[in-house]
């Protein structure tokens, strides 16, 4: 399978505008805020919407959004009215690799790809969650969502021997990285007793452990190098992109691996041509809708054999100052969960770290990045992209 | 017409083939923004506003918080009259759930007087006492309102337009 596409052309980010995130945006409804985000990628970019781009993706689902066939609702914000749009039901990174393969059929020379996320128009969150389940089966048992996050923790920690103290410092280092972005709902100072001290929603998962739910939303601008010749953007260019879903069902998932993190990074290593991310990626974004998860999707990425991701983070080796900076944003918990925008929050902070724009948190000299998604319980299903500034 | 397969009674559809039943409780409370708010606001006190781009002049009812043709913002709002002429409506004898009903609801996209796109997109009724053939596109219509006291803020603070006679 011809996986590199060298003989056609590249494709690079050129705008990010991001609207929150917060715990709730009340003052506007969800097309205002992703008109704002919208204008600030497109101001980023130097990019007129309703001239310049020539295909418009969107990324909901529609029970978040209460709307039936929701994606007739997404173009006028995006300044898509009239043009070639189309929804992804998926996490922002599925929809970043669906302008990238546009823009590389040679048909599209920009791009654009929109995720948010409105929690707080959601009465019954758990419901939506819940209804993620296999109907026929798992769905027929009440206080299943969280535990399936539990189960799998239970899985992975036994296993490979991870600790609660290591467990409880991912938590730590996100919430404090989060305090050093103005993006982030969830910046807090917390010590250790603070996370293992609080209340077990679903042992062996805290309810610290558990990333919470924000509104906001990304709009992320793509173009092809003809493009990117002829405007005063800042690129960043995208080296290797993939997706992947193990089997999602009880009875048949891998429990104690991040099997989607090891598929679909194989590909977008190839891709990209690297051999060794350890060594070669300058800056990591990895989901942490759950706290172990962090440890576990560093792993399945194939930076650590699983067990000792924990080794590497109780070293100091995660800080944006350590040898593998992981989730300086603040990752999901810091950040806050934003579900189907959680790819793009991964997506953004790379692209501000790869153009020296992090303030802060800037990682010195950061070159390449990865982003990672996870699209949460039940689910197997994750997505890749490593950037880089060359 | 001779079916082919095999027919089930309603018992046994229902009852005799295994089935695993759900049913979702979804609740949802959507923020009304900053152009749905002065809209809504509006309604309770009984004006109906609309919104102008600054852009391209265009006047548009419901009010936006942006022109979806310039995408620029669009932070004018107009009182508008509490007229306008019916662009297209339907007599509508089905509910939602599909069972019939005996005097037809009268749905239709009105354009309110002032706006300056048609159609303006005001989805609202016709008075269903009006007799069927008085209904007609680019008939005047006018806005019959609920009492202040009933108002509450809501697109039923308008019950429906009435047809002006000439």
């Amino acid at each position: 399978m011809q996986l590199t596409g060298e003989s056609m052309e590249k494709v690079a980010i050129i705008g990010v505008g991001v609207e929150g995130f917060r715990p709730e945006i009340r003052d506007l409804s969800y097309k205002e805020m992703v008109y704002q985000a919208a204008v600030k990628a497109y101001s980023d970019a130097d990019i007129n919407p309703r001239e310049e781009v020539d295909t418009f993706i969107s990324c909901e689902e529609d029970f978040s959004m209460g709307t039936s066939i929701t994606d007739e609702y997404a173009p006028d914000q995006l300044g898509a009215a009239q043009r070639t749009v189309h929804t992804i039901t998926g996490d922002g990174i599925q929809g970043i690799v669906a302008a990238y393969m546009q823009i590389k059929t040679g048909m599209f020379d920009v791009a654009v790809v929109e995720a948010q996320s409105r929690s707080s128009d959601i009465k019954t969150h758990n419901q939506i969650q819940h209804l993620a389940f296999d109907p026929l089966y798992a769905r027929q048992f009440d206080a299943i969502y969280h535990s399936a996050g539990a189960l799998e923790k239970r899985m992975y920690t036994s296993e490979f021997g991870v600790s609660e103290e290591a467990i409880a410092n991912v938590v730590i280092k996100n919430h404090e990285n989060a305090l050093r972005n103005p993006n982030a709902a969830y910046g807090m100072r917390l010590k250790e007793f603070d996370v293992l001290e609080a209340e077990m929603v679903a042992s062996p998962l805290r309810d610290t452990e558990i990333s919470s739910s924000v509104d906001g939303s990304i709009v992320v601008v793509l173009a092809n190098e003809k493009v990117v010749k002829e405007k005063d953007s800042n690129p960043v260019w995208i080296k290797g992109i993939n997706y992947a879903t193990n089997s999602p069902n009880f009875d048949t998932r891998e429990w104690k691996k991040a099997k989607y993190a090891e598929l679909s990074a194989k590909k977008a290593y190839q891709m990209a041509g690297i051999k060794n991310p350890h060594d070669e990626i300058d800056v990591f974004e990895v989901d942490d809708t759950y706290a172990f998860k962090e440890l576990q999707h560093l792993e399945g990425l194939g930076l650590f054999e699983y067990g000792k991701a924990a080794e590497a983070l109780m070293n100091g080796e995660f800080s944006n100052k350590g040898s593998t900076p992981v989730n300086v944003s603040g990752g999901v918990l810091g950040m806050g969960n934003a579900h189907d925008a959680n790819g793009l929050q991964r997506i953004s902070e790379i692209v501000e770290q790869l153009r020296g724009h992090a303030g802060r948190r800037q990682v010195k000299g950061a070159k390449t990045g990865l982003a990672f998604s996870w699209r949460g319980v039940p689910t197997t299903a994750g997505a890749v992209a490593i950037l880089s500034k060359e | 017409m001779e079916l082919r397969g095999t027919k089930l009674s309603n018992d046994e559809f229902l009852n005799k083939v295994l089935s695993v039943t759900y049913y979702p409780e979804l609740d949802y409370a959507w923020a009304t923004g900053v152009a749905i708010t002065k809209f809504l606001n509006g309604l309770k006190e009984g004006v109906i506003y609309g919104t102008k781009c600054n852009e391209c002049s265009r006047v548009v009812c419901p009010p936006r918080m942006f022109c979806e043709e310039c995408h620029t913002p669009m932070n004018e709002y107009v009182e508008l009259p509490q007229t306008g002429i019916i662009n297209t409506f339907s007599l509508a004898y089905i509910r939602t759930d599909a069972t019939r009903r005996d005097k037809a609801e009268i749905p239709a996209v009105i354009d309110i007087d002032g706006t300056t796109i048609s159609p303006s997109g005001f989805l609202h009724l016709i008075n269903e006492d009006t007799p069927h053939d008085k209904v007609k596109v680019n008939a005047k219509v006018k806005a019959v309102w609920k009492s202040p006291e009933e108002r509450k803020g809501d697109i039923t603070d308008i019950k429906y337009f009435d047809i002006m006679e000439d």
